[in-house]
């Protein structure tokens, strides 16, 4: 019993760090039907630039937790700044072009920042400070640490704070009326290119977040950290319902614990035919018969003209 | 303005592709070497290397291109003659990114650019697809870490390795979990030819001991988080995790132990055996230990000064392979030496022959290319370094294998030999320092 409760809570972990990075996947793809695959890399640079500035910060004598601070601001600031200009460089130029011209340059924006951050940060894997004592917890026989409850935390909350920014804010608004139609929605004096811009920049913030909380949970870092993740998050998001913020939150923690239980019990459900090395089939299985019954997704709006 | 130098450069290139085929006498002597106006003709021997310089084992990669470049500066600064003619050697460095896939192409591209022989690849699981194309064109290949067994089982002339390999290896670490007192252990691999090799052989070793194998559990070579399976491994109680796969997974998997509670010990190969490993496991890698083929630098007679070198060149620490790909250069250059010639056919009769004295060991090869009574040592991880604990085996090659050649027989014995020579020298070396 004990064993899984264990798995539940490292699904619930796994799947929160999936969601957090979903959410930017879903957030750009509700406003303009893109699917940034660079979002991985984002993620990625968040983590590396906190590593740079809270790493050099420690050294020169700061206390942890403020250095810790610093870091995650300058990561998110960082990514927000990269967001903004990946939209001005890579997407806005190309924004009547034919969707699949887009795709191919957010596949090539990932390659770019992958090596970019390979040649500033180097081939080697990076240890992430860490910036919180290290607290285990012991419920019922099964561990976690401080670290797994603040990542649930935060997801939840940046999720809640997302739903509130679109339903309840002005900027929210022209951001939905962006989303159902660019056209229209500049006619109604909405500024479309700050609206794509803002939905860039807020996330890449989130991916800041992510990849800080990814790094000071595994304690590593490393160049090529955001592509799995990425993908696992887009994964994720389209399980959910691409596009919807509540979809990817419940995505991202659907497909952590169907890949925690699929590795526990894999094994033992099939006699031993399968092993763990099989766990990602649990999730991609799961994946396609949702897409199957339901293609928009479980949460997700019947937008016919989106593919 | 850039058009005209390119066509000389180019025209150059062409000399020397024409001067490998083995027409070197009438290689152009003047512009063969910039700077230097020679009086001997010069021959530039093309020697390719491959290992992931991106992906997660780019660091490793580095380290085996460092042992590689070293390697040829110090030749080339020697100037070497070979069949009355300096010799010049040129490293073509590629990149397959661990995968096998890429292996084979970046291999097809070394063959294409007609390279004299081949350094590499850093994994088993790319070395092996790409050994059929350098046994096919008749290109020499010396991988300086690739030690899954089968790469040496098939049968190429072609195919050497100057490492121990993976049945070594996997048998001294399931003799020293014997020896530990464990009972029970569970094994994890990354499914690379590598980690599943290794673990395998492992596998054997413990249980024809009588050990009890209570959970075996797969991850990737890109995976980073392990608890669901740790956590399976949990409820087993394993006295012993056993890690075949590399130090990025290897140290994570070490942490994620010690937050889950596990109290097992962790178990690893060469591959876990860095300090890359130590720095991502942190304090969970305190007092564990892991296996490396051969000695020890510090143990070895030309260790100590090879550390110098490659410290003083790269201003880093040697990762892993380095002093093997090292000497993986050193023994293509000594037999091409022997042979008198560069080409292919002529001096991989050599390599066969090879007794170097190596940085890493007296290399001496058997008949299907391992490289003879191979030791392995056991280090424990102790206050962030690699403390030395024992030398186990130095056993001959295992001979059974698949598809062995006629005079097995006679090699064995050769072999044998071989071996207690090695284990003699060693154990001088050792007793000198």
């Amino acid at each position: 019993m004990d064993i899984l409760l264990q798995q539940i809570i490292n699904g619930l972990v796994q799947g929160s760090i999936y969601a957090l990075v979903a959410l930017g996947y879903t957030m750009v793809y509700g406003i303009m039907g893109l699917i940034n695959f660079a979002h991985g890399e984002v993620v990625m640079i968040g983590t590396l630039v906190s590593i740079t500035v809270a790493g050099s910060l420690i050294e020169a004598g700061m206390p942890v937790s403020l250095a810790g601070m610093a870091g995650l601001s300058a990561s998110v600031l960082a990514c927000m700044a990269l967001g903004w200009g990946l939209e001005r460089i890579a997407y806005r130029p190309l924004r009547n072009a034919p969707r699949l011209t887009p795709l191919i340059t957010a596949i090539g924006m990932s390659i770019v920042l992958q090596n970019l951050a390979m040649m500033i940060w180097g081939r080697n894997y990076l240890t992430f400070p860490s910036f919180l004592p290290k607290i285990d917890f012991e419920l019922a026989g099964a561990n976690f640490t401080a670290i797994q409850v603040i990542i649930v935390v935060v997801s939840a909350t940046t999720m809640g704070g997302l739903l509130l920014l679109v339903y309840r804010t002005k900027l929210g608004m022209a951001m939905r009326a962006t989303a159902q139609n660019p056209a229209v929605a500049s006619l109604m004096g909405v500024n479309i290119n700050r609206v794509i811009a803002a939905a860039f920049v807020i996330g890449s913030a989130l991916g800041a977040l992510a990849g800080v909380m990814v790094g000071s949970y595994y304690e590593i870092a490393h160049y090529q950290m955001g592509f799995m993740l990425g993908l696992k998050a887009f994964t994720a998001a389209v399980l959910g319902g691409i596009g919807n913020l509540a979809g990817a939150m419940l995505g991202g923690v659907l497909l952590g614990i169907i890949e925690a239980l699929g590795a526990g019990y894999i094994g033992d459900l099939t006699g031993g035919f399968l092993g763990s090395n099989y766990q990602d089939i649990f999730a991609f299985v799961v994946l396609i018969v949702v897409l199957m019954f339901k293609p928009s997704g479980l949460f997700g709006e019947k937008t016919g003209d989106r593919a | 303005m850039r058009a005209k130098p390119s066509l000389v450069a180019l025209s150059v290139a062409a000399a020397f592709a024409l001067s490998a085929c083995g027409q070197h006498d009438d290689a152009p002597k003047s512009v063969a070497a910039p700077g230097t106006p020679v009086a001997k003709p010069e021959i530039v021997v093309k020697l390719g290397h491959v290992a992931p310089m991106t992906g997660p084992q780019a660091h490793l990669g580095k380290d085996n291109e460092n042992g590689a470049v070293l390697a040829i500066e110090e030749l080339n600064a020697k100037g070497m003659e070979i069949g009355g003619a300096k010799v010049k050697f040129e490293l073509l460095a590629e990149d397959d990114a661990a995968d096998p896939k890429q292996g084979a192409i970046v291999a097809q591209k070394l063959v294409d650019a007609k390279v004299n022989g081949v350094i590499g690849h850093l994994n088993s699981g790319t070395t092996i697809p790409a050994s059929k194309l350098y046994a096919d064109a008749g290109i020499p290949q010396i991988s300086g870490s690739a030690t899954n067994p089968k790469y040496t089982q098939q049968g190429f002339a072609t195919a050497f390795r100057v490492m121990a390999n993976d049945v070594q290896q996997g048998k001294s670490l399931g003799e020293f979990a014997v020896k530990q007192g464990i009972k029970t252990v569970a094994i994890v691999d990354d499914r690379t030819a590598y980690g599943q090799g290794l673990a395998d052989e492992f596998r054997k070793a413990v249980e024809a001991a009588g050990l009890k194998v209570v959970a075996t559990e797969y991850t990737t070579d890109k995976a980073t988080d392990f608890k669901a399976i740790l956590t399976k491994i949990k409820s087993t109680k394993a006295e012993l995790v056993f890690f075949g796969g590399m130090d990025a997974q290897g140290g994570p998997l070490a942490k994620q132990m010690k937050e889950l509670g596990i109290k097992a010990k962790f178990l690893g190969g060469d591959g876990v055996c860095t300090p890359e490993f130590m720095k991502l496991g942190g304090e969970a890698t305190e007092g564990q230990y892991c296996s490396l083929p051969g000695m020890p630098l510090e143990k070895l007679a030309k260790g100590p000064a090879f550390r110098e070198k490659f410290t003083k060149k790269f201003g880093g620490e040697i990762q892993l392979y380095a002093p093997y790909v090292y000497d993986a250069v050193m023994v293509m250059a000594d037999s091409m030496k022997r042979a008198d010639s560069v080409e292919p056919a002529k001096f991989l009769p050599a390599i066969g022959k090879t007794k170097y004295d190596g940085v890493t060991a007296l290399i001496e090869f058997d008949q299907f290319g391992d490289l003879k009574g191979g030791a392995i040592s056991i280090y424990q991880y102790k206050g962030g370094k690699l403390e030395y604990v024992e030398t186990l085996g130095g056993s001959p090659v295992d001979l059974a294998q698949g598809d062995a050649k006629t005079d097995v027989k006679e090699m064995e014995k050769v072999g044998a030999d071989a071996v207690k020579n090695v284990a003699e020298a060693t154990k001088a070396a050792v007793e000198k320092k």
